[in-house]
């Protein structure tokens, strides 16, 4: 051990745990004195770890089996996104936002361009608002089906995973069939869309909506009721609502604690004002409700949806825009309800054609920020429990 | 606590599984089998030069700045004979770099000329990161590759190029029509249809000329410097051009 | 019963069930293997393997020789005599066991007398392996793989044992070759059974010890991949790592023939239906050797059926549940089953 570490341990009481780089031998710290003390051990999980997902690093104090005190470490995939968007026009924003949630790519791209359409009091043609509520629900399931998918795979369950891509595979064919991508649309323009649905999408679509109920089942076959699974995430990692509302969480750890906060309900934006919108709620905030509210979430989408498919309009999808688009002086917030809790954007203008500060909200950040308090306590087969239902994405994270 | 015995919620899962084993699986066996991609896919960028005027907004708008351009300014007569000279652009280096490219389409959608078009080629990965920068005749060779645009869904506005296209050709279709209807006039107001004799043999119909690509024309276009597919389309059009005129002055002629 | 490989010389003897054992348990895992990966790919709605040989045959000979060519690596700090000896302690003893397995008349190597003791005997060895292999390694995952292996080794020893006790009971005597003719002549009122039937709960005991002594999902904690990486295996590469593999394959098979020899009748088709007298010595063994193995490939793929269907139990679950379920069950299995070998 190093003499810093020595200094430390020779103080009465005791001493501090420091997380130590990777691949040093373990810091102790020594609690109580003489014969009646005990050694935790620091474990380092990640940056690079199956379960984790993405690179976040989790500095995790063991006595024995059990989590002393944990303390995630962040910044690992920082790109810069608020500083690059002060250098890119808003076309090419859209562009950047994509991708700090990936999973939830044209969820992010409707903040900011319901932040510029604001500032610049836009009107968007009807049918626009309306398919862009249409492409937000689908992201929504492709998010969801995502999650559900990896859970079941960090506890062991190795065939949901399967089931959950094969559908997503389905749905981003139908995405790419009208945006051309995959993973990353860009399909928002400031003003509408870029270009209209191609023919038989939305036949497509009704298909997909049945095809995905269907399947929506087979995932609570195989977990729901599977008793194995519920002794795994029943009562394990239980959050109190006021607690969960201290931290900020927002999205499906909030609603499974009972707190039923949606911005597609208490801000609606688009076409969320017109339509029914279900939020699904649990009752009592551990792992296990987490969970199921994903699949009950992906059921709610489904109903959207379909109340969405028999009210498009005819007409435009977007609108005819000035050479350079250039925001009026002023700052505005934006709430959207991405599928990951509530992602936010504070543009600040000064009438160029770059924003002079553009700040993210993002949910998996104030997610995050509960683990500490969730796994104070638990058990190390837990925390894997814990914090696949806490749905985060590192890049969300960092941006 | 596991309970002793397996309830329903564990067998239901086994049966799921064993459901599954027994209906045939998704896989689609690549490279066996192509992927069936749309006709939207963002797979490459593709470049036709015969369009490009050199703007360079492409260039300007793309967030990573990974298209390389070079010009130069060029003085060419100007055509039909006297007057000042006129300056083109010509493009020199028009280059893509992929490595960089997050396929994000400004540059497609920006360009005012249509010279660049998305393909849903993607098997162009290199062993090495620096053969990832395309030039132009790699991109005009994935030009060949880019499917035509899918018709769009029911209740969409046509976009405005194909909607002055089709006013055109409602147009042309009408005056088709009258003068056919014209023409149909009974035989003893011949003399008197004299008059709209030239109306029809306006539209009469243009001989059928199988293209083929007139040597001189070629060969003179491809010394100016034209671009070899060009050349060879105006080529073939100056051929069927004059076979037409030749045949109309023999059916003239002759009748 | 002697075995077909007698001859009267020692030492041709030897070899001769040397090749064969070894010859076993080098192609039939494989095949257990090759069962794993096309049915968890058709549980989960995949192809599995299929570059390999026409539609995957050839892909665990593939692994095979990819683990044999690679570097081995020995981390510095890890304790090199240990670390090196671990997987072949974990190994030897499915091989040893394969000795006394019968699959069919005279289709063994030996007929001990004492042939079920000393399968369950060795087998627990293997222990030793997985806990020379989690401290070896000078990494803090796989100690904690190998000290969770270790506990859920031990506690399921006993449900396995006492699965088999029963059987033992039943049939009075010890030799795995016994038991399979005692099998063959068993009836419950009247009606020949194998021995699943009055030992349900044994069989149900015995599955359950047996995947959790193989660490197989639902019983996988050591080894859990999202948590531990892989357990005490982290640190081993190449093939140290591929005898691991090994082991585990080598395992069920060698679990799921015992299974079969105690409770599923062995070589014989069903109790009471006989091989006809007049068939050849060789066509006979050929015949139940096929009937072993299929029973045995049977009880494989329900293990990979379990292992695509649920997710892992949590250490102090899957403890409590050897100790405060299946124990008990066990016991109570084996008064029943003498109270009822009294009685009948």
């Amino acid at each position: 051990m190093t003499e810093t570490t020595d200094a430390m341990l020779s103080q009465p009481g005791g001493a501090n745990v420091l997380p130590g780089p990777p691949g040093e031998s373990m810091l102790v710290e020594v609690r109580g004195e003489g014969e009646l003390s005990t050694q935790d051990m620091t474990l380092n999980i990640g940056p690079q770890h199956p379960a984790t997902h993405g690179v976040l690093r989790i500095v995790i104090d063991l006595d024995g089996e059990r989590i002393a005190r944990a303390t995630p470490v962040i910044g690992y995939m920082h790109r810069g996104f608020e500083k690059l968007a002060e250098a890119r026009d808003y076309r090419q924003i859209i562009a950047l936002v994509n991708r700090h949630d990936w999973l939830s790519s044209f969820c992010n791209e409707m903040g900011v361009v319901l932040a510029v359409e604001r500032m610049m009091e836009l009107e968007v043609p009807e049918r626009a608002d309306w398919i862009r509520v249409l492409m937000c629900e689908w992201t929504r399931i492709l998010n969801h089906l995502m999650f559900v998918g990896s859970f079941g795979l960090e506890l062991g369950a190795i065939t949901p995973v399967f089931f959950a891509f094969r559908e997503r595979e389905d749905i981003q064919h139908l995405m790419e069939s009208a945006t051309g991508g995959r993973l990353h649309f860009t399909y928002n323009r400031v003003g509408g869309l870029k270009e209209d649905l191609p023919r038989g999408f939305l036949a497509a679509s009704e298909q997909m909506v049945r095809n995905v109920r269907m399947r929506a089942q087979e995932y609570r076959d195989l977990l729901q009721g599977n008793e194995i699974f519920i002794a795994r995430t029943r009562d394990v990692g239980v959050l109190d609502p006021q607690t969960a509302v201290s931290y900020g969480v927002t999205g499906p750890p909030l609603h499974a604690t009972g707190v039923g906060e949606d911005s597609r309900v208490t801000e609606p934006y688009s076409k969320y004002g017109s339509i029914n919108v279900p939020v699904p709620v649990g009752t009592n905030g551990d792992s296990y409700d987490r969970f199921m509210i994903l699949v009950d979430r992906i059921d709610a989408s489904l109903d959207i949806i379909e109340q969405v498919l028999g009210s498009i309009p005819s007409g435009p999808v977007n609108v005819k825009l000035p050479k350079v688009v250039k925001a009026p002086e002023g700052a505005i917030y934006v709430r959207t309800e991405n599928p990951l809790g509530q992602g936010g954007y504070y543009l600040v203008s000064d009438g160029r054609k770059n924003p002079w500060r553009l700040k993210m909200r993002t949910p998996s950040f104030n997610n995050i920020a509960m683990v500490p308090h969730l796994l104070e306590g638990a058990l190390l087969s837990d925390m894997i429990a814990v914090l696949g239902s806490v749905f985060f994405v590192v890049g969300d994270v960092d941006r | 606590m596991m309970p002793a015995v397996p309830k329903i919620g564990l067998l239901k899962g086994l049966a799921l599984t064993l459901k599954t084993m027994m209906t045939p699986s998704t896989t689609a066996q690549y490279p066996h089998v192509k992927p069936d991609l749309p006709p939207r896919t963002r797979g490459v960028i593709a470049l036709m030069e015969e369009n490009c005027t050199v703007c360079m907004l492409c260039a300007r708008e793309c967030p990573d700045w990974c298209i390389y351009i070079d010009s130069r300014k060029e003085t060419v007569p100007a055509p039909g004979g006297g007057g000042r000279m006129r300056t083109r652009n010509t493009l020199d280096r028009f280059a893509i770099d992929f490595a960089l490219c997050m396929y994000c389409g400004i540059c497609v959608d920006v360009c005012p000329f249509d010279a660049l078009f998305w393909s849903p080629e993607f098997e162009y990965s290199t062993y090495s990161i620096r053969e990832l920068t395309h030039e132009r005749e790699q991109l005009r060779r994935w030009m060949d590759t880019v499917p035509p645009p899918p018709p769009l869904e029911t209740g969409a506005e046509t976009p405005g190029e194909i909607e002055t296209g089709l006013e055109k050709a409602h147009k042309e279709a009408e005056a088709q029509m009258a003068a056919l209807l014209a023409a149909q006039q009974p035989a003893a107001g011949d003399e008197a249809a004299g008059g709209g004799g030239a109306a029809t043999t306006a539209v009469e119909e243009e001989p059928h000329v199988e293209a083929q690509v007139d040597q001189e024309v070629y060969d003179q276009l491809t010394a100016d410097g034209v671009a070899e597919r060009v050349a060879r389309a105006k080529a073939k059009a100056a051929y069927v051009r004059r076979e037409r005129a030749r045949i109309k002055a023999e059916r003239a002629a002759q009748g | 019963m002697e075995s077909l490989a007698s001859t009267g010389l020692l030492w041709l003897d030897l070899l001769l069930k040397v090749v064969a054992v070894v010859g076993f348990f080098l192609v039939v895992p494989l095949v257990a293997g090759y069962i794993e990966h096309k049915g968890l790919a058709h549980m989960q709605d995949r192809l599995g393997p299929m570059e390999a040989m026409p539609h995957g045959v050839g892909q665990l000979i593939a692994d095979g020789i990819k683990f044999i060519q690679k570097e081995d690596i020995i981390p510095d700090a890890a304790d090199r005599w240990v670390f090196a000896l671990a997987p072949g302690v974990a190994l030897v003893p499915a091989i040893v066991i394969l000795t006394v397995v019968p699959l069919g008349p005279g289709v063994f190597a030996e007929n001990l007398d004492v042939g079920i003791f000393f399968a369950l005997a060795v087998s627990s060895v293997s222990v030793i392996g997985l806990l020379m292999a989690g401290w070896a390694s000078a990494n803090k995952y796989s100690l904690m793989g190998g000290l969770r292996a270790a506990a859920q080794l031990i506690a399921y020893e006993l449900p396995l044992v006492l699965g088999a006790a029963a059987v033992v009971l039943q049939a009075e005597t010890l030799s795995l070759v016994g038991i399979v003719e005692q099998q063959f002549a068993f009836t419950a009122f009247g009606i020949p059974v194998p021995y699943a039937v009055p030992h349900a709960i044994g069989l149900a005991l015995f599955f359950v010890a047996a995947l959790a002594e193989l660490n197989r999902p639902p019983f996988d904690m050591p080894i859990a991949d999202s948590e531990l990486i892989a357990g005490h295996m982290t640190e081993y590469t190449g093939l140290r790592y591929a005898f691991f593999m090994l082991t585990e394959y080598a395992g069920m098979v060698v679990l799921a023939a015992l299974a079969t020899v105690l409770f599923l009748g062995g070589w014989y088709i069903w109790p009471g239906i006989a091989y006809p007298a007049g068939w050849p010595v060789w066509l006979t063994a050929i015949v139940a050797t096929g009937v072993s193995v299929g029973k045995i490939m049977t009880l494989v793929f329900l293990m990979v059926w379990l292992r695509a269907t649920f997710p892992r139990l949590r250490e102090d679950q899957l403890q409590r549940m050897s100790w405060l379920v299946m124990i008990p069950l066990g016991l109570f299995n084996i008064i029943v089953i003498a109270i009822a070998k009294v009685v009948a």
